[in-house]
C-alpha cells in the first residue's frame, strides 16, 4: 500500500520535472553545475572560502532587505533609525549585527579566497577571466562597503566619506567635478546620504550579482584549479569521460562545504553575540556619535579592510602640492591584482612546486600587506619621529613607504622572479 | 607670522599627545538590577534635565525590574507617557548660549566613549576659576558642562604638582558613597547604550551550542560520503 503510494508520488515528481525540462533546462543545469560538475578531489582548507563568500553575500542581501524596511536615508533621521532598529524593531539588533559583522567577515573570506588564488596560481591560463571577474567583484565589494558605511550617519561615516570623496578631487582636470557629482553637493550632506543609499541597496548589488554569476559560469566552463595546480581534465577515464582525479561537486563538496559553513558560522556567531564591535575594528566607537559637519574627529581612519590601501595613500608624498600621486598609488594598489595572470611567468602554478625565490617574495608581500593594514588604523605619528638625520620624519610613515615599495615590487618584479625561480617537477596526478 | 600659523596648525597634535588620561575601571554589572535602578534614578533626576536619551523608552526599564507603576510614579515628572523616549525640554539653541555647547544626547554615550571614561569623567570635576562655569575636568579638559553632582560630591581641587584631585569641601556623600552613585549611573548608561546586550550574550551560548551539535552531524555526514574517495 505504502509502496504503491510512494511510487505514485515519485512518478508525479518525475512527470513534473519532465514537464519543466521541456520548457527550461532544469535537469541539465543541475547536472552541469552540481551533480556532474567534476571538481578535483584534493581541495584543502583554502577551498572553503569561495562558498563561504557566497553564503555571506546571501546573508548580506537578506539582512539588508530587512534593514531597508526600517532604515531612513535622511540626514536628520538616519542615526536615530539605526538606534530604532537596535532597540525597538523585534530582533532588529540581531539583523543589524549580522549585517555589520557580515560586512567585515565578507572581506575576511574574500581576502582568504584571493590569497588561495594567488598561492595556487588559480588566475593562470585558462582561468584569467575568472580572476578578472573576481577582481571586479572585489572592487564592487569595496564600493558596497564604502557606500554602506555612510548610512549609519555617525562621525566616522561622515568624515570617512568626506575624506574618500575628496580624494577624487585630486584627479587632474575632472577631479573636482567627479567628487561633486558623487556627493551631489559641495560637502557630504543629506543629498549624499540619499544617493549612497541608492548605490548601496540597488546599483552595486545588481552589478555584484551579475559578476558573481559570470565568475561561476567561467569557473564551471574551465573547471576548478587545485592545490597542485594540475589540470585534471587532461587525464580522463576513457569510458566515462570523467576526470580521474575529479569527483562530483554534489554530493561530495556540498557535504564538505557544510562542515566549513558550520565552523564559519561558529566564528561568525562568536563575534556577533560576544564582540560585535570587535574592539572597535568592526564598529568604531566614534560612529556612535551622530555626524557633525562642524566637528572633525582628531583621527579619521577607515575600517580595517581598507587600511592597507589607505596606508599606501598616506605613504606617497604629494608632488607639486598635488595629492594625486598618492591617490593614483592607492588606486593602482587595488587594480594591479587584475594584472596577475600576465605578470606571472612561472613554469608551475602552485606554490607547492615553486622555488624559494617566489616564496620569499610572497612572504614579503603578505608581511607588507599586514603591516600597511596595521599602520592604516593608527595616526602616522604613532611610533614617534626619527632624529634630524632623517629630517625628523615620522617613523611610521618611513616604514609605510618601505612596505609600499615592497607591495608594488611583488607585482612589478613578478615576471622576473617567477621566470628565474627554480621550480620542482609537477606530478601527473593530484597528491591528496 | 608663518611660524605662528604653523604652530597653530600643529597645535591639535600636541593636544592629542596630551589627551591620554589614565581612566578608572567602571564597575559594570548588567545583571545587578538594583544598581541599574539606582543609576536610572540618578540619570533621570540629574542628567535628564539637560541631556536627552532620545532612543531610550521609559517602559524599557521594566527589563531591569521596575513595574510600569514604579516608572510612572518615580521617573515621570512632566506628563510624559510611559512609552515615550527620554526627551528634554531644554532648547538646543538656549543651551548653546548658556553653556557654549549643546548637551549631547546620552543614549549611546557609553558606546562612543566607553564606560571607564564616563565613570572617570563624573568623578573628575574640580574647581577652576578660570573657567566660565567655575569647573574643569581631569578627563575632559575645559569641558563646557558644570559639575551637576557637586552637592553630592563636594568640591575637588587639582593639586598642580602631583596632578591629583583633592577633596577640599566635602559634599552630602562620602567618597565611597559618591563612587557607588557614579558607578551605578555608569552601569545604567552602559545598559542604556545597548539594552539588548544581555539578551545577545545569553542567546549566543545557545547558538554556539546548536552549531556545535550541527558540526558533529555535518562532520559525520561528510565522513560518510567521503569514505570511498581516496
Amino acid at each position: 500500500m505504502i509502496e504503491q503510494k510512494k511510487s505514485a508520488l515519485a512518478a508525479g515528481v518525475d512527470k513534473t520535472v519532465a514537464w519543466v525540462d521541456e520548457r527550461f533546462p532544469l535537469t541539465s543545469n543541475i547536472k552541469a553545475h552540481l551533480t556532474e560538475y567534476y571538481a578535483p578531489k584534493n581541495f584543502n582548507f583554502w577551498y572553503f572560502f569561495g562558498s563561504l563568500a557566497l553564503l555571506v553575500l546571501v546573508m548580506q542581501i537578506l539582512t539588508g532587505i530587512f534593514l531597508t524596511m526600517h532604515y531612513k536615508p535622511d540626514a536628520d533621521l538616519a542615526f536615530g533609525s539605526v538606534e530604532y532598529i537596535m532597540r525597538d524593531v523585534p530582533w532588529g539588533w540581531l539583523i543589524r549585527y549580522m549585517h555589520s559583522t557580515g560586512a567585515s567577515m565578507f572581506f575576511v573570506v574574500v581576502y582568504l579566497h584571493m590569497f588561495r588564488g594567488i598561492i595556487y596560481g588559480s588566475y593562470r591560463n585558462p582561468r584569467e577571466l575568472i580572476w578578472l571577474f573576481g577582481v571586479g567583484i572585489f572592487l564592487c565589494l569595496m564600493g558596497e562597503a564604502f557606500f554602506g558605511y555612510l548610512l549609519p550617519w555617525g562621525q566616522m561615516s561622515y568624515w570617512g566619506a568626506q575624506v574618500i570623496v575628496n580624494l577624487f578631487s585630486a584627479i587632474p582636470f575632472i577631479g573636482p567635478d567627479v567628487s561633486e557629482w558623487l556627493r551631489g553637493d559641495y560637502l557630504v550632506s543629506d543629498a549624499t546620504l540619499n544617493r549612497f543609499f541608492a548605490f548601496h541597496v540597488i546599483a552595486l548589488p545588481l552589478v555584484l550579482l551579475g559578476l558573481v554569476m559570470a565568475h561561476l559560469i567561467a569557473l564551471h566552463e574551465v573547471g576548478s584549479n587545485n592545490p597542485d595546480g594540475i589540470e585534471i581534465k587532461k587525464l580522463k577515464d576513457p569510458q566515462t569521460g570523467i576526470p580521474l582525479d575529479g569527483i562530483a561537486f554534489h554530493p561530495y563538496y556540498t557535504v564538505k562545504d557544510l562542515v566549513g559553513v558550520t565552523v564559519f558560522l561558529m566564528v561568525f556567531s562568536a563575534v556577533l553575540f560576544f564582540a560585535p564591535e570587535m574592539g572597535g575594528y568592526f564598529l568604531e566607537a566614534n560612529n556612535f556619535i551622530p555626524a557633525d559637519p562642524l566637528k572633525t574627529p582628531a583621527h579619521i581612519a577607515p575600517v580595517w579592510y581598507f587600511t592597507p590601501y589607505y596606508s599606501i595613500l598616506r605613504a606617497v608624498p604629494p608632488i607639486f602640492n598635488s595629492q594625486f600621486p598618492g591617490v593614483a598609488a592607492m588606486g593602482l594598489s587595488v587594480a594591479i591584482f587584475a594584472l596577475l595572470p600576465w605578470l606571472d611567468k612561472g613554469a608551475v602554478k602552485s606554490i607547492r612546486y615553486r622555488g624559494s625565490l617566489y616564496k620569499k617574495w610572497l612572504a614579503a608581500f603578505v608581511v607588507s600587506f599586514l603591516i600597511l593594514g596595521y599602520l592604516g588604523t593608527v595616526p602616522s605619528n604613532v611610533w614617534g619621529q626619527f632624529g634630524p638625520w632623517l629630517g625628523g620624519a615620522d617613523r611610521a610613515t618611513v616604514v609605510a613607504r618601505i612596505f609600499t615599495a615592497v607591495y608594488f615590487l611583488f607585482f612589478l618584479l613578478m615576471p622576473w622572479y617567477t621566470k628565474k625561480d627554480q621550480t620542482k617537477p609537477v606530478p601527473e596526478r593530484v597528491t591528496g | 607670522m608663518k611660524k605662528i600659523i604653523l604652530l597653530l596648525a600643529l597645535l591639535p597634535l600636541f593636544v592629542m599627545a596630551n589627551e591620554e588620561v589614565a581612566l578608572d575601571k567602571a564597575p559594570i554589572d548588567a545583571s545587578n538590577h538594583e544598581s541599574l535602578q539606582r543609576g536610572a534614578r540618578t540619570f533621570v533626576n540629574y542628567c535628564l534635565n539637560c541631556h536627552s536619551a532620545n532612543y531610550m523608552r521609559y517602559n524599557r526599564l521594566m527589563e531591569i525590574g521596575l513595574t510600569e507603576k514604579q516608572i510612572k510614579d518615580n521617573l515621570l515628572f512632566a506628563g510624559e507617557k510611559v512609552g515615550d523616549t527620554m526627551k528634554v525640554a531644554i532648547n538646543k539653541n538656549d543651551a548653546k548660549k548658556w553653556f557654549g555647547a549643546a548637551p549631547p544626547d546620552l543614549s549611546v554615550e557609553v558606546r562612543a566613549r566607553g564606560a571607564d571614561w564616563v565613570y572617570s569623567y563624573m568623578r573628575g570635576f574640580y574647581r577652576d576659576d578660570t573657567r566660565p562655569t567655575g569647573w574643569n575636568n581631569t578627563v575632559y579638559d575645559k569641558v563646557a558642562m558644570p559639575h551637576v553632582l557637586y552637592e553630592l560630591q563636594g568640591e575637588q581641587t587639582l593639586n598642580h604638582e602631583t596632578h591629583a584631585l583633592e577633596l577640599s569641601k566635602p559634599g552630602k556623600l562620602s567618597v565611597e558613597e559618591y563612587d557607588t552613585l557614579v558607578g551605578d549611573l555608569t552601569n545604567f548608561m552602559a545598559y542604556m547604550a545597548e539594552p539588548a546586550k544581555q539578551q545577545r550574550n545569553h542567546l549566543g551560548w545557545f547558538v554556539l551550542l546548536f552549531l556545535g551539535v550541527l558540526l558533529v552531524l555535518t562532520y559525520k555526514l561528510k565522513k560518510a560520503y567521503w569514505k570511498d574517495i581516496h
